[in-house]
């Protein structure tokens, strides 16, 4: 059988190239591709990686996680706030399979990420034997690309792949499963980056009529809106993002992983798309007559009934994956490409214009907004704390954070009423919606960005599915400040079965640990807050505290998120109450 | 409205390549009706040939898909009308004289005759396949076996030829400004 991948790895006679196990292949292969952190777990069949790993502990960063789940997440996060590829180590069987959620979560939020996990010795496999998982069939579908290597000699051409794969055109997980026996082989080495494969374009050639056409649109458009996605945080587009919205007066919208690509507070920002996104660009979905896409791919939480998304309006597609072109929405002009480079090209052509009048309808929507649901949400009110008056106390104190979140309503809550300033300033599990992702997620983010804040909000549910990650806090002194949002509840799908399923409470009430205890247990400081007078400086002492800290705040039971579009129906349908 | 097409995907051959074609498939609970898979006339390419019933747009959506993995160099799809459709079957059956008039009758070949049955090879379009099965059938029919469809374009390009043309001039123009 051949190898899968045809870079020719043999070494050129005339060079002296040293000659070095598998496993050092490995490590110097990170170090030519500038990785200096990686997360993972040891195992029976990666020993001899982190055997080569002991050598090179002052030049690698490796933070010891809990459980592999965490890993994969961690690097998430890492490579969410740095832009840089994520990369981990975990063994066979197990350990490997430990990580599919994360490479699941990962190939649907588009975040480059190089797995290495070991494999039993070749001679082995397919014999079911001790911790032999066939780990590239199951990875197949939750990967961008996959190889299995089982001699040491291939080793550093697979990893130049896995690490252009990873990181270009749409990023994605890459996973490289490397037998032992390649792992303890002998190799001559040389490292020569990929960046080229015959089956792999990332970047398709822009179209300049396409471009043209768009700019057409733009320039007939009364109504216009555009949609910024993760593409153009991905691409690097802010910039580029900022002069298109300038010259063009086109109001602004952002899905759930765009948020801060533009600044909360620019002029045309006009809000969230989506389920419990903002009103605005909601309701005023069907009085659009262009929308223009922009490194987005209409997931249902945006789009809501996708038939009746932008009934009466034109759609330009600037994407850079092809395959996401016609799959939801139907694009009567779509730009393929890096939004880094389409939308230039885009501005240049299009007359400076302003929206004015458009602007201010959005204008009114937000006070409506404000009015109903936005000041009642984040106001002092009722006997218990709740959730927006915690969000937004956290963005007042802590100016210019990384926001990170789990899943459920406290994400909502925190991507609602977090403010940012700069770009990669959220790290959410969007696709996958992943419960667990945010405290790992967290890990990465502030070991990547260690001169920012990092502020975690998590639920008493999410935490406790990986909770054990307060160990690798403890160990890696890592500085993640903790908003713990306890209600007690699952309080998502609390909220679904109060309002879709007649109150009936089927298991999602919570009887929870005592997590001072938990936060104690793990070295961790930590507070409990549950009064409105007492939020301000718990915030602040948090805020003021060196490395970790865990904030409890004990909520009222039963809250629930809006505005809401309820799920499959139009977004001109959203509901305030 | 659900409509036959053939999708033909130009590959490079590595392990586990027809797994990653196929769960592309299985994602979208899309049936495979027929698969083969054999070298192209481009040396280390692999060409797979499926036949799908579906919507023209789910299918147009699945070969994006597939040419989205990265070993994939390019997916095609055509409709029946736009290629030249062939498939072999083979059959063994009972000797009998009525069996030996179809076989004249029926161009059909055969491949290996012993006392009790002889194995027949009929190549053609799958109606011609699927009718010869239900005329021998009335005579013994100890075994069938069929191959997948094969198709060839009528157009004179080849597409992939374009692509790679395309590549490696792409190729071509990196080195010359450094990128690779």
């Amino acid at each position: 059988m051949k190898s899968s991948f045809h870079t020719d790895t043999t070494p050129s006679p005339k060079k002296e190239l040293p000659r070095i196990s598998g496993s050092e292949a490995v490590m110097r292969s990170f170090l030519a591709e500038g990785v200096e952190t990686i997360f993972g777990y040891p195992g029976g069949a990666i020993i001899p990686v982190y055997n080569a790993l002991y050598d090179y502990r002052d030049k690698i960063n490796h933070i010891l996680v809990r459980h592999e789940q965490c890993a994969i997440h961690a690097a998430q996060g890492y490579a969410r706030a740095t832009g840089r590829t994520g990369v981990c180590i975990v063994t066979s069987g197990p350990g490997a399979t430990n990580t599919v959620t994360g490479l699941a979560d990962a190939l649907l939020d588009s975040t480059p990420i190089v797995l290495i996990s070991g494999q039993v010795a070749s001679k082995t496999l397919g014999t079911d034997a001790f911790q032999e998982i066939n780990f590239i069939e199951i990875t197949q579908s939750v990967t961008k690309w996959n190889c299995q290597v089982k001699r040491a000699e291939d080793i550093p051409a697979a990893i130049a792949k896995a690490f252009y794969i990873a990181s270009t055109g749409r990023p994605g997980p890459v996973v490289i499963d490397i037998t032992k026996d390649a792992q303890t082989g002998f190799t001559d080495f040389e490292y020569n980056p990929i960046k080229f494969i015959r089956s792999y374009q990332p970047y398709a050639d822009v179209d300049n009529d396409q471009i043209m056409e768009a700019v057409r649109l733009i320039n007939l458009s009364r109504k216009p809106m555009a949609l910024i996605g993760q593409g153009v945080i991905l691409g690097g587009a802010e910039q580029e993002l900022k002069e298109f919205l300038e010259k063009s007066g086109i109001p602004a919208a952002s899905t759930l992983l765009g948020l801060s690509a533009l600044p909360s507070d620019h002029p045309q920002y006009v809000g969230m798309l989506g389920m419990h996104g903002n009103y605005g660009p909601n309701i005023k979905n069907r009085d659009c007559d262009l929308l223009i896409a922009i490194g987005m791919r209409f997931d249902d939480r945006v789009t809501g009934d996708p038939s009746n998304f932008g009934i009466n309006a034109k759609v330009i597609h600037l994407e850079i994956d092809p395959a996401e072109i016609n799959k939801i929405v139907y694009a009567d002009v779509p730009v393929l490409g890096d939004v880094k480079q389409t939308l230039p090209l885009i501005t240049k052509h299009i007359s400076q214009k302003d929206h004015t009048e458009w602007l201010n309808e959005f204008k009114v929507c937000y006070n409506i907004e404000r009015e109903d649901i936005i000041e009642p949400a984040i106001a002092r009110r009722g006997p218990h704390l709740r959730m927006g008056e915690v969000v937004d106390a956290v963005s007042n104190e802590f100016d210019d954070a990384i926001l990170v979140t789990d899943v459920g309503q406290q994400q909502m809550f925190a991507s609602r009423y977090f403010r940012f300033k700069q770009s990669r300033s959220i790290i959410t599990s969007g696709g996958l919606g992943t419960m667990g992702f945010g405290l790992p997620a967290a890990i990465g983010a502030k070991i990547g960005s260690p001169e920012r804040d990092v502020c975690l909000f998590v639920g008493d549910g999410g935490l406790q599915m990986t909770l054990q990650e307060l160990g690798t806090i403890y160990q890696s002194e890592v500085g993640v400040k903790i908003v713990l949002m306890n209600n007690g509840f699952l309080g998502m799908v609390r909220q679904w079965q109060e309002l879709f399923y007649d109150k009936r409470y089927s298991f999602t009430e919570l009887t929870n640990p005592d997590f001072e205890l938990i936060a104690k247990a793990n070295h961790i400081p930590y507070r409990l807050v549950e009064k409105h007078e007492e939020l301000e400086s718990a915030v602040k002492e948090m805020h003021q505290s060196e490395g970790a800290f865990l904030l409890e705040v004990r909520l009222q039971r039963e809250e629930n998120v809006f505005p809401m579009v309820p799920a499959g129906a139009p977004v001109t349908d959203i509901r305030l109450e | 409205m659900e409509k036959e097409f053939i999708i033909t995907i130009f590959s490079e051959n590595t392990v586990g390549l027809l797994s990653q074609i196929t769960t592309v498939f299985t994602q979208r609970n899309i049936n495979i009706e027929s698969i083969t898979a054999s070298e192209s006339a481009i040396k280390g390419i692999y060409k797979h040939t499926i036949m799908v019933k579906n919507d023209p747009e789910k299918v147009a959506n699945l070969v994006k898909q597939i040419e989205k993995k990265v070993d994939v160099l390019k997916a095609f799809c055509y409709s029946p009308s736009e290629v030249v459709l062939q498939e072999l079957a083979l059959y063994k059956v009972q000797r009998s004289r009525n069996v030996e008039e179809l076989v004249r009758k029926h161009n059909v070949r055969i491949l290996d005759i012993h006392d009790d049955y002889i194995v027949l090879e009929k190549t053609g379009h799958r109606e011609e396949i699927v009718d010869l099965y239900h005329m021998l059938k009335p005579y013994g029919i100890y075994q069938f076996v069929c191959s997948g469809q094969i198709a060839i374009i009528k157009s004179k390009r080849e597409l992939l030829d374009e692509y790679l043309s395309y590549v490696n001039e792409k190729q071509k123009r990196m080195m010359e400004n450094n990128q690779i």
